[in-house]
């Protein structure tokens, strides 16, 4: 297993004249060892930033600094320490060994150590014993384990993948998906991957950075920021409630109590009273119940009249938004139960979670 | 069709007696069209590439000029050399007129646009994706352009067959920068032209044939230099 090195961008600016397009990121760190998950739409910048971090080409403006210190694309030695596997497999002409053993052939590797890594690598990958056969025999799913392997041959301390299962179809995505992470993870480097796909961006990565028009809209662990995020542009990019901001009113016994319009929300944790918050709750988080009917006794601790602001089919369930004296939540629903309650927009209920479904930020102000 | 007949038996007498004549025109036409298409492909491989790969002001242009240069006549460009290198020319004092070497100068002129264009084409059509993939793993600018190189290779055998093939059999060029000048500057198409003016049909289709021969040959091995490498293209 390689040492990792950690990657930083300090005020990247990298323009296009002739679309107009540019990438400006002030600060995103990856540390070392860890994984990122640079999600976006199409056009975003992703491809441009995954660029700069494979020093393919350099920023018009700001660093990259990798282990520590400020690097370019005339670094040879960082770059040798990178591997990159892209969208397409693209596999050279010549045998699936040939390849796989090219990063070590750059390398100055010689040729014995070259097959023994490179049948290493093989074996990583799941695909032992196809060492012999051209490019032109592989799947579009073995291509790119291929190329997977190719970037791990060479025990890079940087991996980054730029939608490397983008052109598979769904079901071998997922399966690849995991397994990639897996590898990825088990082979020690710092990964950056790039990806639309939120589903992919939580199981490959353990943080994630949201880029927009070039911009980075949103980075922190996975988990906050799919759950808290922090503009509406995110949120309905990642097809959640946006996170509203709320005040800490009160804070003991590892609850806090926070208010978001006239509604109180109990939350778990600490915090100053009247510190400034973000605050969300995951639509699978929250029940509802008939408005007014009898509560048993519960563990959750919020318990908030609603209305229901609009009811809508997402696949098999129904997702409703609610709003609960200004605190606005969501809901997803079978459609047995919307029936059941008989929900439908206007009408009243009562929605239910527990502290610990609430996720809650302290607003940064500087 | 006595005349076919005839020429074919007088042609095949001629190849099989070992006449010294006829194979010194044919080791002439190899040794200057083979020096002169590799001259053609050290000049144009690099030109293509930079053509095929780089994007710059003025780039357009030369590729047009390098296409239409495809079509250059070689009467035209015998024309140029020879006025070059005649006595009063720029180049007159070097006296390479009516030699090997002014005919080997005036095939590169005409091979190296054929070379260009076509190697352009070739490497153009290698995937930029893969010469960052190549890079992203560690490679030199040179391993990038060997890659590249190898990439492109069915395209550019075919450069290596159209410029060859071109300059083999063309006779306007070197018939006026070499002079046909027995068992120094006397090549197959040259000898060809010359035998059929003095009705000497079965010297001039033995050497046609000769000359076809070679073609087929050259071109056999450069398809099977491309069939090679299809067997590893990608998916």
């Amino acid at each position: 297993m390689s040492t990792p090195l950690a990657i930083e961008l300090l005020g990247v600016r990298r323009g296009f004249a002739r679309s107009g397009f540019a990438l400006e990121v002030d600060r995103l760190e990856v540390p070392a060892g860890s994984s990122l998950a640079l999600l976006g739409p199409s056009g975003s910048g992703k491809s441009t930033l995954l660029h700069l971090l494979a020093l393919l080409e350099a920023p018009d403006a700001g660093s990259v600094r990798i282990g520590g210190r400020e690097v370019t694309p005339a670094d040879r030695d960082v770059r040798l320490q990178i591997a990159a596997v892209f969208q397409r497999p693209y596999l050279f002409k010549g045998s699936v060994l040939a390849n796989v053993a090219y990063g070590l052939k750059v390398r100055g590797v010689e040729r014995t150590e070259r097959e023994r890594r490179a049948t290493a690598a093989f074996e990583t990958v799941g695909l032992a014993g196809y060492e012999t056969r051209g490019v032109a025999q592989l799947s579009g799913g073995e291509a790119q384990r291929v190329s997977l392997a190719r970037a791990l041959a060479i025990e890079p301390r940087v991996l980054l993948l730029d939608e490397p299962l983008a052109s598979l179809d769904p079901l071998l995505r997922r399966q690849l998906a995991r397994d990639f992470a897996r590898i990825a993870r088990e082979s020690g480097a710092t990964t950056v991957w790039v990806t639309h796909d939120q589903d992919e961006a939580l199981i490959v990565a353990d943080r994630t950075a949201v880029l927009r028009d070039g911009r980075i809209a949103a980075h922190g662990s996975a988990d906050d920021v799919m759950a808290l995020p922090v503009d509406e542009w995110t949120a309905a990019f990642l097809g959640v409630a946006a996170a509203q901001r709320g005040r800490v009113v009160g804070s003991a016994d590892g609850l806090v109590e926070i208010a978001v319009g006239e509604a109180r929300v109990f939350a778990s944790g600490e915090a100053e009273i009247g510190a400034e918050v973000h605050v969300a709750v995951r639509p699978e988080d929250v029940l509802l119940f008939a408005a007014g009917s009898e509560m048993p006794v519960t563990t959750a601790r919020n318990r908030l009249p609603a209305r229901v602001t609009s009811l809508e089919p997402r696949g098999a369930t129904l997702y409703a938004t609610l709003d609960a004296g200004g605190a606005l939540l969501a809901s997803t629903v079978s459609r047995a139960a919307a029936t059941e309650l008989a929900l439908a927009t206007g009408t009243d209920t009562l929605a239910v979670f527990k502290a610990t479904a609430v996720r809650w930020r302290p607003i940064d102000n500087g | 069709m006595d005349i076919y007949t005839d020429a074919l038996a007088d042609g095949f007498v001629l190849l099989t007696s070992g006449t010294v004549d006829v194979w010194t025109i044919v080791s002439t036409s190899l040794r200057v069209s083979g020096l002169a298409v590799a001259i053609a492909l050290v000049v144009g491989l690099p030109l293509g590439m930079l053509l095929g790969l780089k994007r710059f002001i003025g780039r357009t242009a030369a590729l047009i000029i390098f296409n239409a240069g495809m079509g250059l006549p070689p009467v035209f460009v015998g024309l140029l050399v020879a006025m070059t290198l005649s006595r009063r020319g720029p180049l007159g004092d070097l006296s390479l007129l009516y030699s090997q070497t002014a005919m080997v100068i005036a095939q590169v002129i005409i091979a190296v646009p054929i070379v260009v264009a076509i190697s352009a084409a070739a490497v153009g059509a290698v995937p930029r994706e893969l010469r960052w993939q190549a890079a992203a793993l560690g490679a030199q600018r040179w391993r990038v352009g060997m890659l590249t190189l190898s990439e492109a290779r069915v395209g550019l055998i075919a450069a290596v067959a159209g410029g060859f093939g071109a300059i083999i059999s063309e006779v306007g060029a070197v018939q006026m920068v070499g002079g046909n000048l027995r068992g120094e500057t006397r090549v197959m198409t040259t000898a060809i032209v010359e035998f059929t003016r003095k009705g000497d049909y079965g010297s001039a289709l033995a050497l046609a044939l000769v000359l076809m021969a070679i073609v087929v040959a050259v071109n056999i091995a450069l398809v099977s230099m491309q069939t090679s490498a299809d067997k590893w293209d990608r998916p």
